[in-house]
């Protein structure tokens, strides 16, 4: 049952990512230079930000750029991760890249037209790309316990070849993990995200995301004057709740 | 009964207490003939020792470690005559040669002290005579304007510059721990009395902590306040516009990254008019200031009150006059876009310094604001190194935001922004020679100003300099901000100014209650 909920809830809110441009109030972008900083109103569910923007249109399409990309390249990085758990001397020498100077390259490689929306899906590449590490450490250490036991050495003495072994006897195992990773991925992309900002990565404004609208807690005094701005951590929170109830 | 009356302010006033106040981020130096930024300015100021201080109030010279000074009438030296029995806070004697070896230090090229830049002149280095051990002259091969106030700026340091070098103004620095804390005490050798017995300057990076802790009582004072936290600070004040500026330019200078035909955008004035007409400063003000900050009018705030071109009124948004400019200039709206007579359409790139809430706000409001006259703006948040390489090294940029944190009161001072070949010549650095007839007319007029010692003189030739950008728009002004400031009500004897070290200025006269 509470799968099932959590799938609806899922499908809810992925559907309304989708439909952004026909259930969103307003235009994300559209300011509303009388009415900055508003609170809750009929005309703004959810207030206004500092630039008299609707909030709630802002979330709508925030969930869009972020509900898609943000799981995608979790997946990207969980399955590089299983494809190269292997090596661990590779592995070793990713973790310790000081990957922020790959981003400060990238972003002078970039021309500075570039659109927000190819900036975002080129910022969520690299975070699946670059992220692939520390979930394959894990990996690593779990085919290396796996290689120690009973059942496999049994498997291998009946003659069961590698790649059925893998995906019939491994894989259960590390499907739990994987899927932990996952969910651990999802929000740390999120806000990573919002943080890649500060080196001209991640979504330029005005296209609004779930990390440049969570950044907005920094400010305690946002949150006093309009209860609203913590909006996005519960959609947030409510997503990642689902996510744990839908794993197999 | 004027017994009584001081022992009444004796028992409420203590001497010997300690001043808080913070930070954001550690200073880079303690020397003070090498500081290059804010924290390491403020600390520079408290543990100063200079001949003479600019009254900020007044703005009058007044004398410090020299006892008094005398100009030549010829208006190219100066002679200093200095207190008996001065020391550094270690206890070694302070006299004319330590001044003279200042001197030489901060002219040294080899040193590349930003203080002997200002102390040089177009003609070359002063000369500098040591006549007697109180007595020193300081002598320009051409007459030097305000040539007294220089030396409000220069701290007298000791032979041997330390990490942490022995100071010769009212506070010497005690204990420094990285990312913590810098604890000023009080220099007992210094030839006055301050109030206060020490200050502690915690290093705090986030502005909401500070307020947060001086809402608690924990910090006595906050010398400059962020706008959204104004509201929360009750008894926070604001001493009307400061001497800072906000502008947008466009990267004039020849670049592989710029396209030629967005160049012949930006170097076109009219091009440059429209966009300065067609962004509303007063929504900039009132949203993104909240109501604390005031339109430009030009280069100078009009807080500097002499220097400031009053003939100037605040830009204003004017839709109309825009459109004319860019028919004039060929541009044309088609479906909404603007394009160029060439066909390009008009879109371009701002970049500004990323974490600055005000700025990428500002971005946000011009970028809705083009948007409605057809031009697409896109908004590039860079960290601050990459930002400042790109446009004063590669010019690999279109058009940036930044802000000018004036320290000077005096902006004839401010040559290296305005003359073509200097180095922060925003909008084309270390021009070859003047691209423009209007950049040649502001060359000559920085020279002149640079050695006219007549101040109404060089009042005439700024005007004119004022009244030329507003014109050329090289570099579009948006807002004054207005300096806020919090003081705690045990805080005495505080005069905020606009100009830094604003609250601080007059240190040895703070007391606690």
């Amino acid at each position: 049952m509470k799968q099932k909920i959590a799938i609806a809830i899922l499908a809810l809110v992925a559907l309304c990512a989708l439909l952004a441009p026909v259930i969103a109030p307003y235009d994300y972008s559209r300011q509303f230079r009388d009415t900055p900083h508003a609170t809750a109103s009929s005309q703004f569910l959810m207030g206004t930000d500092d630039l008299g923007r609707d909030r709630l249109s802002r979330l709508i399409y925030a969930t869009r750029v972020s509900i898609l990309l943000a799981p995608a390249a979790a997946l990207v990085s969980v399955m590089l991760a299983l494809l190269l758990s292997g090596f661990t001397s590779l592995t070793t020498l990713c973790l310790s890249l000081p990957w922020i100077f790959l981003f400060i390259i990238l972003r002078a490689l970039m021309p500075l037209n570039t659109r927000p929306l190819e900036s975002i899906l080129l910022t969520f590449a690299l975070m699946g790309v670059a992220g692939w590490a520390w979930p394959a450490r894990i990996f690593g250490a779990s085919i290396e316990q796996m290689k120690q036991s009973g059942w496999l050495l049994q498997a291998r003495a009946s003659g069961i070849g590698s790649r059925r072994i893998a995906l019939v006897h491994v894989w259960p195992h590390l499907r739990a993990i994987a899927w932990a990773q996952l969910r651990v991925l999802v929000p740390a992309y999120i806000l990573s995200e919002a943080s890649l900002g500060l080196i001209g990565l991640g979504v330029a404004e005005p296209l609004p995301s779930w990390g440049n609208l969570l950044a907005e807690l920094q400010r305690p005094e946002a949150v006093h004057s309009n209860p609203w701005v913590l909006a996005p951590l519960g959609l947030l929170m409510i997503v990642m709740i689902c996510l744990e109830q839908v794993a197999p | 009964m004027k017994r009584l009356a001081l022992l009444l302010a004796l028992s409420t006033t203590a001497f010997g207490a300690e001043l808080r106040f913070s930070i954001s981020a550690d200073p880079k130096t303690f020397d003070p003939l090498h500081v290059l930024d804010d924290h390491s300015e403020t600390i520079r100021y408290l543990t100063a020792g200079v001949l003479v201080r600019i009254n900020r109030v007044t703005e009058k010279v007044e004398p410090q470690l020299a006892e008094s000074f005398k100009l030549s009438p010829d208006g190219r030296a100066i002679t200093f005559h200095l207190r008996p029995n001065l020391k550094f806070s270690d206890g070694t004697p302070l006299n004319a040669n330590d001044v003279a070896r200042t001197m030489k230090t901060a002219l040294d090229p080899k040193q590349a002290s930003p203080k002997g830049d200002t102390l040089r002149s177009e003609k070359g280095d002063p000369e500098v005579q040591v006549t007697s051990p109180l007595d020193i002259t300081i002598r320009y091969p051409a007459p030097k304007p305000d040539i007294e106030r220089l030396f409000d700026a220069l701290s007298i340091v000791p032979a041997k510059i330390e990490k942490i070098p022995a100071s010769a103004g009212p506070f010497y620095v005690a204990d420094y721990k990285s990312g913590e804390y810098v604890r000023l005490a009080r220099n007992p050798n210094y030839f006055m009395r301050p109030a206060l017995d020490s200050i502690r300057i915690d290093i705090q990076p986030n502005h909401d902590i500070e307020v947060t802790r001086f809402l608690r009582g924990e910090l006595d004072l906050i010398n400059q306040v962020d706008p959204t936290n104004f509201d929360r600070i009750p008894g926070a004040r604001s001493f009307g516009p400061s001497l800072d500026s906000e502008f947008l330019w466009f990267n004039q200078a020849p670049s592989a990254t710029v396209p030629a035909w967005k160049r012949k955008w930006f170097t076109s004035t009219a091009f440059r008019q429209a966009i300065s007409e067609s962004i509303h400063r007063d929504d900039i003000a009132r949203i993104v200031y909240r109501g604390h900050a005031h339109p430009a009018a030009g280069p100078v705030s009009p807080a500097n009150k002499f220097w400031f071109n009053a003939a100037l009124k605040p830009l204003a948004f004017d839709a109309q006059s825009a459109s004319k400019a860019l028919a004039s200039d060929g541009f044309k709206l088609d479906h909404g876009v603007l394009k160029d007579r060439d066909g390009h359409a008009v879109e371009f790139s701002i970049i500004t310094n990323a974490g600055n809430r005000t700025r990428e706000a500002m971005a946000a409001i011009i970028q809705d604001d083009l948007s409605k006259i057809g031009i697409k703006v896109n908004i590039v948040t860079l960290d601050f190194d990459s930002l400042i390489e790109r446009i004063a090294k590669t010019a690999q940029y279109e058009a940036c935001l930044l802000g000018f944190t004036s320290v000077e009161i005096n902006p004839t001072e401010q040559m290296n922004v305005w003359l073509s070949t200097g180095a922060n010549h925003a909008w084309w650095p270390r021009e070859k020679t003047p691209a423009t007839p209007w950049e040649a007319r502001i060359d000559q007029l920085e020279i002149a100003m640079a050695s006219d010692p007549s101040r109404a003189m060089r009042k005439k030739a700024l005007d004119e300099l004022q009244r030329i950008v507003v014109e050329q728009a090289p570099i579009i002004y948006l807002v004054n901000p207005d300096y806020l400031a919090a003081i705690s009500p045990r805080v005495h004897g505080a005069q905020p100014v606009a100009s830094p070290p604003q609250i601080l200025w007059n240190v040895e006269s703070l007391r606690l209650e």
